[in-house]
């Protein structure tokens, strides 16, 4: 090949459907998808992969990631997931959820499913509210932001603080990884990347239950531009800071590391 | 006599099956009715089980918590019966051979797995071992969720098919029809139960035919060599949403022309006809024995599917007998399909009792004498 030559260096990923989204202009859940379909094309899981669609923003998801999908009703992909990983050992298992999905209805499940250690990959996108529905409060929204369902902002003392439900994913001993990107720049989808990758990984070599968290921006329900809510994700991840919360070489059953602590700070003392 | 008919058509679902079923080789034992459901299901070749403790179904979790891993397969305790029925619905989805099983207040729960199975059309078998409501009620016997369970249950228009024993042997039988069923016409069907049917022993035979093996060309195993396959409820175009609405409705009726099933004793002579179910068809049986000691010439019907109901015996019954008398351990909810069914013909007279309460032998003869005498000509 001579230097002359036009070589191929970006292009739509073979798992990602051709399909043009319904995604709102400047929103983050196409960036998700695409890291998704490198991934697991990567891994060349696809042809055993059967992923979990929502409820939510990306309810549609089935029509963009040429894979086998079922739909859950809102909340319930970790449960769905566990049905399918519970019969089909080989299988590849993803579920994808947003954050009104996750932690509000769908709490029990996804905790439960930590809890159990199962063998399946989690994706969770947190734009911190409602997108499909008009922009509502999730139990996510940072406080004093303005949504639908708090017209002046959200205050602590009536609808509650936000919940960071990665952290508390990870105290749970099944949970052989969890981690929190964000869609901000190149730099930061990258990470997302890397995170998806070890997530599919932890899956794969049996370790027990994975999550990234991913905080995206949702211009059309911050009432933003698209620039404008990309920036504000720093503003975001000081509610929920980035990075591995938890990377276990194997889900160990093993008491959380806050517990361990106490029980060292103990026999030391 | 006991005549156990079906619908006008009934025909084995043979045509999509892998390979012969197991020789038939059968053990007769005494078992309590829940376990003997869950065992059923396991020679029913239920891959799966996800349940949730609540009493008086408690016994089929635990026999599945034992039995399952003991045949190499999956059973979860899941964090609700709304986890339950999701698991269900994942492992549906992959056409493994799922079951739940639950009581009132936790079918109450599943409601919403039921309408999204019902919608994306994944085989599932539920079972209701129903107890006194409403609300948290109580945990002796009742029949007061048949409404729940044949006009609805879930949202959107939809049935499933409900089949009601009247004994642990026939309970287990219609497990695996449940199971053959579920996957023929690709539905969630539901076996109901009361307490008293899950907590009584009865002499039973276990029965080691395997149900065959079926392929479907709709069940997610992954997109190797051919197109991605979705299995979903959601449309937001109302005119394909129609269409998949009317296909829901052909085959329900399909399946009310094919699997309609009850069973009559004495119907051949009857004047009067006293239609009940489950434990209450066993109540209703004593009865007429002692109603017909005082020439009072009644018969029973007793429909095994609630839903298809056997509208069309209860419409020909109406045109010959004197009058129809219904049992339930409810406030009167199948009395409606017969009324329905009679259309005003004869005189449809009700007996029940609620909250856990049972009709005795005694004031159900006591209803049948004022039947006979309110129905003379």
């Amino acid at each position: 090949m001579t230097a002359a030559e036009p070589r191929v260096i970006f292009q739509r990923p073979e798992l990602l459907s051709e399909r043009s989204s319904h995604y709102c202009p400047g929103c983050g859940h196409g960036v998700v998808h695409r890291l998704l379909a490198e991934v697991l094309g990567e891994l060349g899981v696809a042809s055993r992969t059967i992923a979990v669609a929502p409820v939510g923003c990306a309810v549609f998801m089935y029509d963009y990631l040429e894979l086998d999908f079922v739909e859950a009703p809102h909340g319930r992909a970790p449960a769905v997931a566990t049905g399918i990983r519970r019969v089909r050992p080989d299988a590849f298992v993803l579920t994808y959820q947003g954050d009104g999905d996750l932690a509000a209805i769908g709490t029990a499940e996804i905790v439960h499913a930590a809890a159990r250690g199962e063998r399946i990959t989690a994706v969770f996108v947190n734009n911190g509210i409602y997108g499909m529905t008009g922009g509502q409060m999730a139990p996510t929204t940072l406080l004093g932001q303005r949504t639908t369902s708090t017209p002046l902002g959200r205050e602590a003392s009536t609808a509650g603080y936000p919940v960071p439900m990665t952290e508390m994913l990870a105290l749970l001993p099944g949970t052989a990884y969890a981690a929190r990107g964000s869609v901000a720049d190149p730099g930061h989808i990258g990470r997302v990347r890397a995170m998806l990758k070890r997530a599919a990984e932890a899956q794969l070599a049996g370790e027990g239950f994975a999550i990234v968290e991913v905080l995206s921006n949702c211009p059309v329900g911050w009432n933003m531009t698209a620039q404008e809510s990309i920036r504000h994700l720093a503003e975001v991840s000081r509610t929920y800071p980035l990075g591995v919360l938890v990377d276990r070489p194997k889900a160990s059953g093993r008491l959380w590391p806050a517990i361990q602590a106490l029980e060292a700070s103990e026999e030391a003392g | 006599m006991t005549a156990v008919a079906t619908g006008p058509a009934t025909q084995p679902a043979s045509s999509a099956t892998n390979g012969p079923p197991s020789p038939s080789r059968t053990e007769r034992i005494l078992m309590k009715g829940n376990e003997a459901i869950a065992e059923a299901a396991i020679q029913a070749g239920c891959d799966a089980y996800f349940g949730y403790p609540i009493t008086p179904q408690a016994e089929l979790l635990e026999w599945m918590a034992r039995r399952m891993p003991e045949e190499g397969r999956a059973f979860v305790q899941a964090e609700s019966e709304l986890g339950a029925i999701n698991m269900a619905l994942g492992a549906g989805a992959t056409g493994a051979r799922a079951m739940v099983s639950s009581s009132s207040p936790g079918i109450s729960l599943m409601a919403e797995g039921m309408s999204y199975m019902a919608g994306s059309e994944v085989p599932m078998v539920l079972v209701n071992v129903m107890r006194g409501g409403p609300g948290l009620g109580s945990i002796q016997p009742s029949q007061s969720d048949y409404f729940q369970a044949t006009k609805g249950h879930g949202h959107g228009d939809y049935h499933v098919p409900v089949l009601a024993p009247s004994s642990i042997g026939e309970a287990m039988g219609l497990v695996a029809l449940a199971f053959d069923l579920a996957e023929q016409y690709r539905t969630p069907v539901m076996l109901l139960v009361d307490g008293i049917m899950g907590q009584a022993m009865e002499p039973v035979e276990l029965d080691f035919t395997r149900l065959p093996r079926r392929e479907f060309e709709w069940a997610l195993t992954g997109a190797a060599g051919r197109p991605p396959r979705v299995i979903k409820s959601l449309n937001l175009q109302p005119e394909e949403l129609e269409r998949h609405n009317q296909e829901l409705q052909a085959k329900y009726r399909e399946i009310a022309a094919r699997e309609t099933r009850w069973a009559d004793e004495q119907l051949d002579d009857a004047e009067l006809v006293l239609v009940a179910y489950g434990t209450a068809a066993r109540v209703a049986r004593t009865a007429i024995e002692r109603a017909r000691a005082e020439g009072i010439r009644a018969g029973l019907l007793r429909p095994i599917t609630l839903w298809p109901f056997p509208s069309q015996i209860v419409a020909r019954l109406a045109e010959r007998v004197r009058g129809f008398l219904v049992v339930e351990l409810s406030s009167g909810q199948m009395v409606e399909d017969v009324r329905l069914a009679v259309a005003g013909r004869r005189p449809v007279a009700f007996h029940g009792r609620m909250g856990g309460m049972v009709p005795t032998p005694h004031d159900v003869t006591e209803a049948l004498r004022d039947l006979d005498q309110g129905a003379r000509p």
